[in-house]
């Protein structure tokens, strides 16, 4: 059923939070993501040429790189893109089939593909480009939060995460549930101020961004150490030795 | 975002197909085209249900498994895609049944299931128009003329096609009506686009790069790195540009070949001229500005996960 299922406040809203301080643009989210979910609940993600010139496939993590800001306060942000599991997502309720659907007990938002015709409309409706069509099959895939890893209990509990999260070498990706005002994750959030992104379409994504930390004044006030005269800059001897003796 | 040649086929050929099935389930009740030419509205209801099912199987082409598409019948409380294959199945019945009646004369019957295979096809179309205009990460489809721009479309290039067909019934007598209305639609066409193509490019508000990233408090954000060398999906599907000069001359042709010139010829054939090659000739042009006008409402059309591309 595509309608969206009635879900009341304070429900369970599994989703990740992002911090683009941290993160170092490494790609081992989306490696990691593409590893696991090659043969995971939404297996396979194709690739076409793997090979060749013109290799492409299916990913459900892709991160990018920006410049933000001018001059000193300017600075390159990596920035992780994935499936928000927004809480009010159009790709779901445009879906003709019922293929995708959100799910009530946990947010999550998913692709049954069983359904799926391959219509390619809920792409259309996703404006973070979070779903991408396996050309192979006919069929729509997106991030599934890892279902197999968060819920799966022939893992160690520790390893119940998404594997994008897991893998972070700079612990910039956590996961959780953000419906709970006191998890650590809405703790993190209320903390560092954490956003939406594009808050304005009103699709409410449950995953939030955390922005890089203001630059402290002393580090961009900071004159390089080049520009402190050195002994070595007063060229006659005597004086050099003056200054030296003078300066204990 | 990418002008699928199955997607803009569809909409040209259904569009024109559900258009003329419109006008003639309401103006033969009204009693036009009865007696001598009772046969031209059994030909305009088949050449209608054709391209209609020209259209509908071009769009199955573009699903990745069409199969399955009577799926695609079950979600129609949420979804405008499901609403237009419920509106366009429900509208065979009627459409059969006025096909029948005007093929045996049967008169009263057709009063009923003209005007209901009418609503069906005015319904179909509105569906098809709202599943564009209720995408919102597509700012120039969500533009309020779009909506009108599909009936303009739909209703103009069906009245050419009945002009067209009627130029050769009963020595051209049921011509004044079709031609009428093909020289009215191909204005309200060009008013239309006119409007919506100054709209569009005065430039419409809508998520920026600093929205989509969060980065905007820092200031101004520039792509560096892409997160892939080489094309994907996301890319292939909304990335689609027209070169600006390419587009500019598209509208010209689509605004003067497509729907003026139409008009004209519709106007010269209720003047007197020879109808039948001129509202042929017609016909055909409004088919291919329909055709070049669709194309352009996708390859115009900007997707906002670019933003996070270039
Ligand atoms: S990010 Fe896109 S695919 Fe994911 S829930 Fe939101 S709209 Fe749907
Ligand atoms: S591609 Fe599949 S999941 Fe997406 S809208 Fe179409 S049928 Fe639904």
């Amino acid at each position: 059923m595509t309608s969206l299922p009635d879900r009341p406040a304070g429900a369970k809203k599994l989703g990740l939070v992002i911090d683009l301080d941290t993160c170092v643009g490494c790609q081992a989210c989306a490696t990691n993501c593409k590893e696991w979910n090659a043969s995971g609940h939404s297996a396979p993600l194709p690739d076409f040429k793997p090979y060749s010139a013109g290799a492409e496939g299916v990913w459900f993590n892709r991160v990018h790189s920006y410049e933000a800001g001018e001059g000193e306060q300017g600075r390159t942000v990596h920035f992780p893109r994935s499936c928000l599991h927004c809480e009010t997502p159009a790709c779901v309720t445009v879906c003709p089939t019922g293929a995708s659907y959100k799910r009530a007990e946990d947010g999550i938002v998913l692709v049954n593909a069983e359904t799926c015709i391959g219509c390619g409309l809920c792409a259309w409706a996703c404006p973070y480009g979070a779903r991408e069509m396996d050309e192979d099959s006919g069929v729509m895939k997106k991030c599934t939060l890892c279902i197999d890893r968060i819920y799966n209990e022939t893992i160690p509990e520790a390893q119940r995460q998404p594997a994008c999260v897991i893998t972070c070498p700079t612990r910039a990706r956590h996961f959780g549930d953000l419906g709970d005002p006191d998890s650590a994750v809405s703790q993190l959030v209320a903390r560092r101020g954490g956003q939406d992104l594009m808050p304005e379409l009103g699709y409410g994504p449950v995953n939030k961004y955390l922005q890089p930390r203001e630059r402290s004044s002393a580090l961009t006030e900071a004159k390089p150490v080049e520009d402190a005269p050195t002994p070595m800059d007063i060229p006659n001897p005597l004086l050099r030795w003056m200054d030296r003796v003078l300066s204990r | 975002m990418n002008p699928a040649p199955s997607i803009v086929f569809f909409t040209t050929a259904s569009g024109a197909g559900y258009g003329l099935l419109f006008w003639l389930g309401v103006l033969r009740p009204l009693g036009w085209g009865g007696g001598a030419a009772s046969s031209l509205g059994a030909t305009a209801v088949v050449l209608a249900l054709a391209l209609v099912t020209a259209g509908l199987l071009s769009s199955l082409a573009h699903l990745g498994n069409p199969q399955r598409a009577w799926r695609a019948l079950s979600q129609w409380r949420s979804s405008w895609l499901s609403r237009e294959g419920v509106a366009a199945v429900l509208t065979y019945p009627p459409a059969l049944l006025f096909l029948l009646a005007l093929w045996f004369g049967w008169p009263a019957v057709a009063a009923v299931a003209g005007p209901l295979a009418a609503a069906g096809a005015a319904a179909t179309i509105y569906c098809t128009a709202m599943i564009y205009a209720s995408i919102k990460p597509v700012r120039q489809w969500r533009h309020p003329l779009v909506v009108p721009g599909y009936f303009a479309m739909a209703a103009f290039s069906g009245a050419a096609l009945l002009a067209a067909l009627a130029a050769g019934w009963d020595a051209g007598r049921l011509l004044p009506v079709p031609a009428a209305l093909a020289a009215l639609g191909g204005l309200a066409a060009i008013g239309l686009k006119f409007a919506y193509w100054r709209a569009v490019d005065a430039g419409m508000p809508g998520p920026t790069r600093e929205s989509a990233t969060g980065l905007g408090a820092i200031g101004r954000v520039r792509p560096l790195d892409p997160p892939h060398t080489e094309q994907n999906y996301l890319l292939r599907e909304m990335g689609f540009r027209v070169a600006r000069k390419h587009a500019a001359r598209l509208r010209q042709i689509a605004l003067w070949a497509g729907f003026a010139a139409p008009a004209v010829l519709a106007l010269l054939a209720l003047a007197g001229a020879p109808a039948a090659p001129l509202l042929s000739l017609g016909a055909l042009l409004a088919l291919l500005g329909v055709l070049v006008e669709r194309w352009l409402m996708f390859a115009e059309a900007t997707h906002t996960v670019m933003l996070y591309y270039r």
